[in-house]
């Protein structure tokens, strides 16, 4: 029997039920993936009626990449009814116990957000951290040059950042801003930008010479982790968001590459080269010694993003082809997830955003649930897409 | 502290099953969902000017011991003119994954590191490229370390640093677009560009 089906209809009512199910719900996940283990979860089942049409398939669309699946009334957990006729009207109630999680009628914007609203309430009142009103970044090719570009998580709503006819590349949210770094080659040499989305103002990070690249910026929004090769190798540097207080973190002969960030700020987690294999490595943000990063198993990784929770560290390794991996930061086993690339965590901490190639060299994003390791392809968003970064 | 944050919880949980209650039936409070747009998309030739003023060169940092040659400020020669063609038979090629100039290749480096020393106003940009197998900036740090290292190959050769700049650009500008180990072949390279003085 499901553990969760169990502990909701063994609680009733009141302070306990809306209680207990907070604490439930998250506990239930944490013991689920650590038992388990990430993509081995079972998806929970819900049930939708009377929601039809554009609604039901965002619904549809939402709940999937954050674990949920769909089926009938008989074997779902909770039931979602509702109408969406002009407005968004939806409730979400237990199916053991009858008791109501979510009950509300939506106005304004569209339907869609309306129905990105309602995802997110119900998600949330079952105590998880809601991703359906969240925007991605990504590069988006046109020929031999990229531009970037925002849109909501499921590939709507896409907006032009740049506009620079060169190469864009290398998009970098800034944790609690609206704003965004990215490389680009419009002065020549790649430079690194930050760039506030509602004013459209540019201010430059890191212009030097040789390459500067690969930007990523801390959750606190302030500081940026990058490439630059001005010291005469790749190596890892950091600055704070406006490109002052520049501190060189690394100083190899070898290619440090794709920079990341731990949750509290403390560690700087990059591609690197040791003992001439290829590894993942950690240094203090404000200075200190390397220390490896153990993949065990996977060569040759690149691209690591911890999850805001600070629990996992996904990367790519590749061996044949590109392979998405998570493992947790407290050490332990890799788990191989899906074929792809470039993977960045949503705020939830479970959701992955990441790059499939297609044949004839075609990229495109696609979303992966980690637990229960069901993917969709964000086919919204046409063209030759790669290097998507989620808004924290 | 932890009891206390336990009470708020509970008291949070009250307050909540209370609104709950009273609506159990019939949906509540109107939830309005304000229309977002980004305020600014800038259009082509609109973004603001960015002027190029320079930090100081190499910073130092905790060097290790290895002598690595800083590099000079991108935008000293950002008037030169650019001549791609000249040293285009010179192309440098690279192993797969691999940043080290082939002794095959040597006289690529040596040809070029001569044309340099005959002609002292002249500069060269080292552009480094890779194939598309590995990811985006794995491949744009690989890319500037293959430039680094012809450039670490003429300065070997009597060339001074400043003469040399490098850039990469990773995998994203093909000289095949083809998914074939020959394309592959040809895309991991190491162009020259000459770089000479306006008139």
């Amino acid at each position: 029997m499901n553990m969760k089906r169990f502990l909701c209809s063994a609680i009733a009512g009141g302070a306990l039920l809306i209680l207990g199910s907070i604490q439930n719900a998250s506990g239930q996940i944490d013991i689920d993936v650590t038992v388990k283990g990430p993509g081995r979860v079972p998806p929970i089942w819900l049930s939708m009626s009377g929601i039809t049409g554009e609604a039901a398939e965002v619904l549809q669309f939402d709940l999937f990449v954050q674990g949920f699946a769909f089926t009938n009334a008989e074997n779902a957990q909770y039931l979602i009814s509702g109408s969406a006729n002009g407005n968004l009207q939806a409730r979400a109630v237990d199916a053991v116990n009858k008791s109501q999680l979510v009950s509300k009628i939506y106005s304004g914007a569209s339907l869609r957000r309306q129905a990105h609203a309602f995802a997110d309430d119900f998600v949330e009142a079952l105590g998880r951290k809601g991703i359906a009103k969240t925007k991605i970044a990504y590069k988006a090719a046109k020929g031999q040059n990229s531009e970037i570009f925002v849109a909501d998580f499921d590939g709507f709503n896409q907006q032009a950042v740049t506009a620079d006819n060169t190469i864009v590349a290398a998009p970098a949210w800034a944790p609690g801003k609206f704003g965004l770094c990215f490389l680009s080659y419009k002065l020549g040499n790649p430079a690194i930008f930050y760039q506030d989305l509602a004013s459209g103002t540019r201010t430059k990070v890191a212009y030097y010479g040789g390459s500067s690249i690969s930007p990523a910026v801390s959750f606190d929004g302030r500081r940026v982790a990058m490439i630059l090769s001005k010291g005469g190798s790749p190596d890892v540097y950091v600055s704070d968001l406006d490109g002052s207080n520049l501190k060189r973190l690394t100083s190899t002969k070898q290619a440090e590459s794709s920079p990341c960030w731990t949750p509290d700020g403390q560690w700087i987690c990059f591609a690197t080269e040791i003992n001439g294999r290829r590894a993942l490595a950690k240094v203090p943000a404000n200075g200190g010694s390397v220390q490896i990063v153990p993949t065990p198993g996977f060569l040759n990784p690149s691209e690591p993003e911890y999850s805001p929770d600070g629990k996992w560290l996904a990367f790519t390794s590749q061996m044949r082809t590109f392979r998405i991996c998570v493992v947790p930061t407290s050490g332990g086993p890799v788990t191989e997830l899906i074929e792809g690339e470039d993977p960045s965590w949503a705020p939830n901490s479970r959701t992955l955003v990441f790059t499939r190639r297609q044949a004839g060299g075609r990229r495109g994003l696609s979303l992966l649930d980690v637990p229960t390791k069901q993917v969709k392809d964000v086919t919204r968003i046409s063209g030759n897409s790669s290097q998507p970064s989620w808004a924290k | 502290m932890k009891s206390t944050l336990l009470l708020n919880l509970v008291a949070i949980g009250l307050v909540l099953s209370v609104g709950g209650v009273g609506c159990r039936k019939k949906p509540t409070g109107v939830t309005n969902i304000p229309n977002q747009r980004l305020a600014h998309v800038p259009e082509v030739g609109t973004l603001p000017p960015i002027e190029s003023e320079m930090p100081d060169g190499f910073d130092g940092g905790q060097n290790t011991g290895e002598i690595l040659t800083p590099i000079i400020d991108p935008s000293t020669r950002s008037n030169w003119e650019q001549d791609s063609d000249v040293f285009k038979v010179h192309t440098v090629h690279f192993a797969f994954d691999s940043s080290a100039v082939r002794s095959s290749d040597k006289a690529h480096v040596a040809a070029v590191a001569e044309y340099l020393k005959a002609n002292a106003i002249a500069a060269v940009r080292v552009e480094g490229h890779c194939d598309e197998r590995g990811t985006e900036e794995y491949n744009r740090a690989l890319g500037e370390r293959r430039a680094l290292a012809i450039r670490d190959e003429l300065i070997r050769l009597g060339v001074d640093a400043s003469r040399v700049e490098t850039i990469s650009f990773g995998e994203d500008r093909p000289v095949n677009p083809d998914q074939t180990e020959e394309a592959f072949r040809q895309n991991r390279r190491g162009e020259f560009i000459l770089l000479s003085p306006p008139q």
